[in-house]
């Protein structure tokens, strides 16, 4: 499936990280295309090289080989282009809720009023109406990733790329963000890449799944969710979650 | 038994340093008048008492001039050690030429320095200075550049991500970050700036705490000599308590984050 229509292009992608007295080839020949509204996720296990092919969607490192665009262009500066966004919440300490959230802005020159008002409307659509001025050291982990959230979506790009951005919470609260993740994804559609090795939430959260082999890590699979979005938790108890998790468990364990 | 609440606890922790100073202090007193120990050889803490009230005229002179020179010299080595670590860390060929000359320079020992400085620049107050900012601005500098360095790399991820320059970088997160660094840097160099100020003094000059140590020795007048100790080593402590004060005031988040990660264990 080439389509040059697709949001996101990369094709044939090598990369091979020098050390000092050895290299090492994590992404061999890795193929990808996202269309524009998806929600694609990355599965892999641990050190199969999908966090730096997220990191060279992002622009913070670059392929030896292949191809790569974004929306159309080949771009080589995708820095300050795509939103990028981590598992730790990397909050800062001396910054309220509020202020921590109009950061991106800031430093792409927004005036203080005009970020801020932008960034209270999202802190009452992700339930932080009276946190504005709270500081990161006093909410809990749930609190503070969704702060984290409103920072990665003010900068207002369509192009999504989370690196396993739930998998520091405890079990609550990321069922809770996800299931306001995808709400999110209904009212501002975005393409989304989505690096995780956790297999229940990549079906719950996307429409296709691109699992990576162990290193070098290369898509092995590439698999379509039957569930159509919106959709809501009570799909984990579905047939077919049941039979997609198990299936991609062999897959995974297998490797 | 009874259990003390946290409050009694906190008091009693308190209570401990004076206690021992006081115990110290007593013991002091009472070997002098036991064993009868001169005045010029061991002065009684009850005889420097009385020297610091007698003489607090020509004291507080002495004392204002030591601690004008320790406060200007410990401002220029601020000042320089900020902007050290700043070239350092935002420059790597500036990091690579001037960081093993600053560190050079602390091996030259101050002492040596201090008598130049005299000829040089003659008696007054900026040799002084200088020789308090030689001695404080590199704990000032070392501490500042670890801080500016600590900066976690996936911050740094996000920041490039989001389109931020260095300059960026460094305005909104390395500068903030490397305040409770900085802090500790400064309890350190207020507390060499008195030393330096009292070495400057000692190589050469007509007034200050140091100057009148070192005149009133041969005269014999040793209670002098430890009043001025006393006096200095009061300077000290007040301006390492005004230093915490002040990183309390500055970078409130510090305390608070430790204290949450206690409550997190």
């Amino acid at each position: 499936m080439v389509s040059t229509d697709a949001k996101i292009n990369v094709t044939d992608l090598d990369k091979t990280i020098r050390g000092k007295d050895k290299s090492l080839l994590v992404l061999r020949k890795v193929n990808l295309h996202v269309m524009e509204g998806e929600v694609v996720s990355i599965l892999g296990p641990s050190g199969c090289g999908k966090t730096t092919l997220l990191n060279i969607l992002a622009g913070l490192d670059e392929a030896d080989v292949g191809n790569l665009n974004i929306s159309g262009v080949q771009t080589s500066k995708r820095l300050g282009s795509v939103a990028y966004m981590q598992q730790k919440d990397l909050l800062l300490p001396w910054r309220s809720m509020l202020s921590n959230a109009i950061l991106g802005l800031e430093v792409q020159g927004v005036s203080k009023d005009i970020a801020k008002d932008r960034a209270l409307n999202y802190f009452e659509e992700f339930g932080l109406s009276g946190f504005e001025d709270e500081y990161p050291f006093a909410l809990s982990g749930g609190m503070r990733q969704r702060v984290a959230f409103i920072r990665t979506l003010l900068l207002d790009s369509d192009v999504l790329l989370l690196d396993e951005p739930f998998s520091a919470l405890d079990a609550l609260s990321r069922v809770r963000l996800q299931e306001w993740f995808l709400e999110l994804m209904d009212s501002i559609p975005k393409t989304v890449v989505l690096v995780t090795h956790d297999v229940e939430e990549a079906i719950f959260l996307s429409d296709r799944i691109y699992v990576m082999s162990a290193r070098p890590g290369e898509i092995n699979e590439i698999i379509s969710i039957p569930f159509s979005r919106p959709r809501d938790f009570d799909v984990v108890g579905h047939e077919l979650f049941v039979q997609l998790k198990t299936r991609l468990l062999s897959i995974l364990r297998g490797m | 038994m009874t259990y003390w609440t946290k409050n009694q606890k906190k008091a009693f922790q308190y209570m401990i340093a004076p206690c021992i100073i006081v115990v110290l202090l007593l013991t002091w007193e009472f070997l002098v008048h036991i064993r009868d120990i001169p005045n010029w050889l061991l002065p009684a803490p009850s005889d420097i008492t009385v020297t610091l009230f007698q003489d607090a005229w020509m004291l507080s002179g002495h004392t204002w001039v030591t601690f004008i020179e320790v406060v200007l010299g410990f401002g220029v080595a601020v000042v320089a050690g900020v902007f050290l670590a700043s070239v350092i860390t935002l420059s790597r060929s500036v990091e690579q030429s001037i960081y093993p000359i600053i560190i050079a320079s602390q091996t030259i020992p101050i002492i040596v320095i201090a008598p130049m400085l005299l000829v040089w620049i003659g008696y007054g107050l900026t040799p002084k200075i200088i020789v308090v900012a030689l001695i404080s601005f590199f704990p000032v500098t070392v501490n500042m550049v670890d801080g500016l360095r600590a900066i976690d790399p996936d911050m740094q991820r996000v920041l490039r991500t989001m389109g931020a320059n260095k300059w960026q970088e460094f305005i909104k997160v390395r500068f903030p970050t490397s305040l409770p660094y900085l802090f500790s840097g400064l309890k350190v160099a207020i507390a060499v700036s008195v030393i330096g100020a009292v070495i400057g003094e000692w190589v050469g000059s007509k007034e200050g705490l140091g100057y009148l140590m070192i005149r009133s020795k041969p005269q014999f007048q040793t209670e002098r000599v430890f009043a001025a100790i006393v006096i200095l080593s009061f300077m000290g402590v007040l301006l390492f308590i005004l230093i915490g004060l002040l990183q309390r005031l500055l970078t409130p988040w510090h305390r608070r984050e430790v204290e949450s990660k206690k409550l997190d264990d």
